[in-house]
């Protein structure tokens, strides 16, 4: 089937097969690595990308389900060569070791920051709660980091968010 | 300076081995056993074959050419006899990853099962004692009389703790991208935690010689040991490339990952211990008990960890092993030491409980002026000072010693205290260093797994050079490079490092080029007892509603030598303690009794800690000066953060509920049942 | 996965018309592609409802109607919701991950399907994906499985928290089918394995959820709770949707359901029954939760879920009684 999504501001027309996923589009079709292929079953985040500026798991959305989409991916953050702030955080507070969940936290992190709403450690449910190192915690959770680089992460993400 | 390869990894550009860019490439899927134990009557690709897109169907049907004497977990569809469910018996190759993986599905097997035996116990008959246990150390150890010891003992404890099948699950999966060229070599690119023992034992599987394979691991997702050795993907893609005439690339799926990538053995270990009056050891007993598989023996090294710590005039330490129809399990993040630690330093607990002593005290108590089971002298031992500075750092001194007192709402506050240890080994290991464009381009065929490798070689280098770090360029992760040791064991730095200054020195004094091979230094190492130390504390909160467990903060003090790289070496030492919050509250794959093979084979199933876990996690080290051990004075910090992480928790679980869990993970229901 | 057609419905009649055996609908497809990568789903057509105009969250008199393929973000971020369900809100915070609720639809939510280890292993046999195949969990791991309403054939629990709240809620779905118009009130959405563990739900083949319709919110004070070893991102070992209304040191109102026990979202409605008109008191509520768990049959392994619930139960309403 074809399809067209606009990825990192780009037009793309695709022949999909329907069984593809939006991730392995980016990855086997567009030549777009920056989406990780962590467990293809959404339960680690590595694949996160924003789809209409939404932040979602690219591994269970089907490409001809997306068809219409825009598309963001860790290689559409930057502005050019000026890193997103997001990005320039991690490097600077070391919030990744080996880097391969890492495109996935700053897609999660990018989408998570302009996210309304409480979250599951909200007290107040009615105001809008402040990003608090527990509200950033308790939201980036989807993203699973087995280095550990958790602490660092939050910390990244808390100056960002400041 | 930040890691040099941050900016690729946080714009995406990174790039992993199943990523590089290669025209025409085609896609692998392995089909695995779905029985124990038996045979394969045969493997039927007919349906598979005439499927879109399907190029070829490998299995034991034409068994691909493989050396005789390859690793029996490589030796892919050599034999029909299987050894464990979820063992690689076949797999299809087609144009797409869709196709491929359709394709796989419709392969049909015809087996002849026979009955299997997949539960390790205590008792079970089949237990033996390895001739040795890794990495070639003795399987039992001991002097004194340990019964003796125990009969004159003021306290006492006898005590035995469990720890499950352990995945290691680095965030990318186990992959390979393999293709032949027109001369014959091979092209594999690899997730490898060493390109030089990743193209030998390729090419020792293959009977090659190693000319002619190259393996290339430029960046490598997390390993944590499972990536130590070549994995099945490796061959696989290798034998399906040359099966097809065009680049294969194969990503092993995550429930495949746990069948085939290895595991940490379970573990079921006997600890008796006694203490004198003043809480000084009089006997030490360490016994556990491990399984293999029919395959291979893997003996974990788990009981080492009573030879290195604690002064005690009788020691006993041993190792049983038993060969199930399961997985051959690997190495996984501090092999031996993690689980060993977990046990001795819980058993340590009780015993200061039974001894009526402060556990800090009773380990200081306790400490050993040469390696107990040696006798050697240590190149450096400062457990003492760990203790001393992360008690105090953590406000130890203000700690009642009673459980179960403490109380906020219905959450139940308690504090542990555990040691850690690690042995600081080094391996032969060459680099070449050169003058490149007025800067210096330092090469070795060391691996970057996401420990900051090539930043921190590249301080060493400039250290050596005395020249900025930003002047250095490293090279590493490709097999044509100079032959390096693994990223394991928490050799890597100080292997890697060694040559590297050799190299470097070298070429001060050339002026154009350095070249190192330090086996002949190493083979010269005074025989010394070298390993670094910590201490971990712990506080937890537990439910007395739902059990539920809540780490409230975590700290590591370490002594390690000298540190080359303070942001990298804090990262490293709070990773290794994540995932040990992760042993001690929730990490824990089943065996399936019934049809053999694991259970919970994903990440939703087996929980690794999320972020919502990990609040408070700091890691400290004490300035530490150690010339017995490497030009860097480095000892590895790559696994001691993960060793005694799950007993300080544990031990805080006590001291918050009053209640032993010995049985990990500590999980609700371990906690509610017998307590609350 | 096998090879299928896609297909994309423009109406809810539409798609209701285009369905034919073999048809699954695909809503935001955090389930179904999974249970199609498994090999545990295997549709021949999948028909896209996730763009059918049934994503408003609006309200009709003194109720809510909640579109079926609103996003479980959307539904937890709503005003509305926020302020006259917030056990629901809460509950559907509770689920998943955010890069999930994203894109997860209520109808999804509700039809989401166990995640039992067998169930999702195509290699091992299950009832409720082969019926007659055998049910291994009972002999081996169903620590995560459940203790109430289970049967012979299938100890499988429904996984999702926000049925849960529904449930307590008395939501009531919206269908259309090939049989036309109906509403079915939770919790009787779903059902009991009994000896045909396959059908989760009531639906019919060619059934599709439109909306969940929320009447008004009950008097009293309510809460969501979920137990967990892992503090985010896990599915629950038990969970309570709770709602409480003390006059006078009595109870006036009480609803109860658990999630992570059953078959089913549980309404707790022996506990209900006991409390109704009693003292609000923690002896009361415990004897209620014992009452309601006499039914339980655990097995060796999940059994720590009859304290669990049991206590969850006692220390929800009591942190509700004012």
């Amino acid at each position: 089937m074809e399809i067209t999504l606009q990825v990192n501001g780009v037009p793309r027309t695709v022949d999909v097969d329907p069984r593809m996923s939006l991730l392995d589009l980016l990855r086997e079709r567009l030549g777009l690595i920056g989406a990780k292929k962590g467990c293809d079953h959404g339960q680690c985040g590595a694949c996160t990308v924003l789809i209409d500026g939404r932040r979602a798991v690219s591994c269970l959305a089907l490409a001809v389900a997306v068809d219409g989409s825009q598309v963001t991916t860790v290689e559409g953050l930057a502005d050019g060569e000026n890193l997103h702030p997001l990005q320039a955080a991690f490097i600077e507070r070391d919030a990744f070791q080996c880097g391969y969940c890492t495109p996935g936290q700053l897609c999660s992190a990018a989408g998570m920051l302009g996210e309304p709403g409480p979250s599951a450690v909200t007290g107040d449910l009615l105001a809008d709660p402040e990003l608090t190192p527990e509200e950033i915690r308790e939201r980036m959770s989807g993203n699973l980091c087995r280095c550990g680089a958790y602490v660092n992460i939050v910390s990244a993400i808390a100056e960002v968010a400041r | 300076m930040n890691r040099i390869e941050a900016r690729v990894k946080v714009t995406g550009l990174a790039t992993y081995a199943a990523e590089y860019p290669v025209e025409g490439v085609t896609y692998a899927c392995a089909v695995q056993s779905r029985i124990a134990k038996g045979r394969i009557k045969r493997v039927d690709g007919g349906q598979a074959l005439e499927m879109p897109g399907v190029l070829a169907v490998l299995s034991s049907e034409d068994p691909p050419r493989l050396a005789e004497d390859a690793d029996p977990e490589l030796a892919l569809f050599q034999s029909r006899e299987v050894a464990y469910r979820g063992q690689l018996i076949a797999a299809v190759v087609a144009d797409t990853y869709e196709n491929a993986h359709a394709a796989a599905a419709a392969v049909r097997v015809d087996y002849d099962p026979d009955d299997h035996d997949v539960r390790l116990s205590a008792d079970h008959p089949g237990l033996y004692r390895p001739e040795v246990v890794n990495p070639g150390l003795p399987t039992d150890t001991g002097h004194g009389d340990v019964e003796a010891g125990l009969e004159a003992a003021a306290a006492t404890v006898d005590v035995t703790y469990e720890t499950p099948v352990l995945h290691n699950n680095p965030m990318e999966p186990h992959a390979a991208l393999a293709f032949w060229d027109d001369e014959g070599r091979l092209m594999v690119y690899d997730t490898a935690q060493g390109a030089t023992a990743s193209r030998d034992l390729i090419a020792a599987t293959l009977g090659l010689p190693p000319e002619r394979v190259r393996v290339v691991s430029r960046h490598v997702g997390g390993g944590f040991g499972s990536k130590g050795t070549t994995r099945p993907q490796a061959v696989l893609a290798a034998l399906a490339a040359r099966a097809v005439g065009r680049p294969v690339k194969i990503v092993l799926t995550r429930q495949q990952m746990f069948d085939v990538t290895g595991y940490r053995t379970p573990t079921i270990q006997r600890l008796r211990l006694g203490a004198d009056p003043e809480g000084r050891l009089t006997a030490l007993e360490h016994v556990a008990y491990e399984q293999s598989s029919t395959l291979v023996e893997f003996a974990e090294q788990t009981a080492v960890v009573a030879r290195v710590m604690y002064a005690t005039p009788a020691l006993r330490t041993a190792h049983r092993l038993v060969r199930l129809d399961v997985a051959t399990p690997s190495w996984m993040r501090a092999p031996g030491e993690c689980p060993g630690m977990y046990a001795l330093e819980s058993a340590m607990d009780e015993l200061a409980y039974a001894a009526g002593l402060d556990p800090v005290e009773l380990r200081v108590r306790n400490d050993a002026e040469t390696e107990p089971d040696s006798g050697l002298p240590f190149s450096s031992r400062n457990l003492v000072a760990c203790l001393r500075e992360g008690a105090r750092r953590f406000g130890w001194e203000h700690r009642d010693p009673a459980p179960g007192i403490r109380r906020e709402g219905e959450w139940l506050v308690g504090t542990g205290v555990a040691a850690s240890t690690y042995p600081a080994r080094r391996l032969p290991c060459k680099a070449v260093a050169t003058v490149r464009d007025g800067d210096f381009l330092v090469r070795l065929a060391a691996a970057d797994i996401g420990t900051g490798a090539r930043t921190a070689l590249a301080r060493i280098a400039a250290s050596t050079l005395g020249v900025a770090p930003e002047r250095i360029h490293l090279e590493l992760g490709d097999s044509d490079l100079p032959d390096a040791p693994l990223a394991g064991g928490s050799m890597g730095m100080a292997s890697w490092g060694t040559a590297v200054v050799r190299a470097c020195e070298e070429l001060r004094r050339d002026g154009k080029e350095g070249r190192a091979d330090t086996t002949e230094e190493i083979r010269s190492d005074a025989p010394l007892a070298r390993h670094a130390f910590g201490a971990q504390f712990a506080e937890v909160r537990v439910s007395a509603v739902t059990g539920e467990v809540r780490l409230a903060r975590l700290l590591g003090v370490f002594a390690a030598g000298h540190i080359v790289d303070a942001t990298l070496a804090r990262s490293q030492f709070i990773g290794g303690m994540t995932m040990g919050v992760g042993m001690a509250l929730m990490e824990e794959t089943l065996t399936d009794a019934e049809f053999g093979g694991f259970l919970h084979r994903d990440l939703a199933q087996y929980h690794v800690p999320a972020c919502a876990d990990v609040p408070d996690v700091e890691a400290v080290w004490l300035e530490e000066r150690d010339g017995a051990l490497n030009p860097m004075g480095s000892k590895g910090i790559g696994e001691i953060g993960i060793v005694g992480t799950a007993a300080a928790i544990g031990n805080a679980v006590y001291h918050a509920t009053g209640h032993r869990v010995r049985q990990l993970p500590i999980t609700p229901a371990k906690i509610l049942v017998p307590r609350f | 996965m096998k090879p299928f057609e896609y297909a994309r419905a423009a109406t809810p009649a539409q798609a209701v018309r285009g369905f034919a055996p073999g048809t699954m609908y695909l809503g935001g497809g955090t389930n179904l592609v999974d249970l199609m990568r498994l090999g545990v789903a295997e549709p021949e057509r999948l028909l896209d409802v996730s763009r059918l105009p049934l994503d408003a969250i609006e309200p009709v008199g003194d109720r809510v109607r909640v579109g079926a393929a609103v996003r479980n973000s959307d539904l937890a971020a709503d005003p509305l919701i926020r302020a006259r369900y917030p056990m629901l809100a809460r509950a559907v915070l509770a689920g998943a991950s955010g890069q999930v609720r994203n894109v997860a639809t209520v109808a999804g939510n509700l039809l989401q399907r166990t995640r039992c280890a067998y169930f999702q292993d195509v290699t091992r046999p299950c009832n409720k994906r082969r019926p007659g195949s055998g049910c291994p969990a009972i002999a081996g791991d169903h620590a995560g499985l459940a203790v109430l309403g289970a049967s012979g054939a299938c100890v499988a629990t429904h996984p999702s928290d926000m049925a849960v709240a529904l449930a307590a809620l008395d939501a009531q779905v919206h269908v259309t089918g090939p049989g036309g118009d109906r509403i079915i009130p939770m919790p009787g959405l779903h059902r009991l394995p009994g000896d045909e563990p396959e059908r989760d739900t009531v639906l019919e083949p060619g059934d599709l959820i439109t909306a969940v319709e929320l009447p008004p919110p009950p008097e009293g004070a309510s809460a969501y709770r979920k137990v967990r070893e892992r503090a985010s991102f896990a599915f629950a070992l038990v969970s309570i949707a709770a709602v409480l209304d003390v006059r006078d040191g009595a109870v006036a109102g009480c609803r109860i359901a658990l999630g992570g026990v059953a078959h089913v979202p549980w309404r707790a409605e022996r506990a209900e029954r006991a409390l109704a008109g009693g003292p609000a008191t923690g002896e009361a509520y415990l004897q209620a939760a014992e009452t309601e768990l006499e039914q339980a049959g655990p097995l060796p392994r999940n059994a720590f879920k009859v304290p669990l619930a049991r206590n969850l139960i006692v220390a929800t309403l009591e942190e509700l009684t004012p």
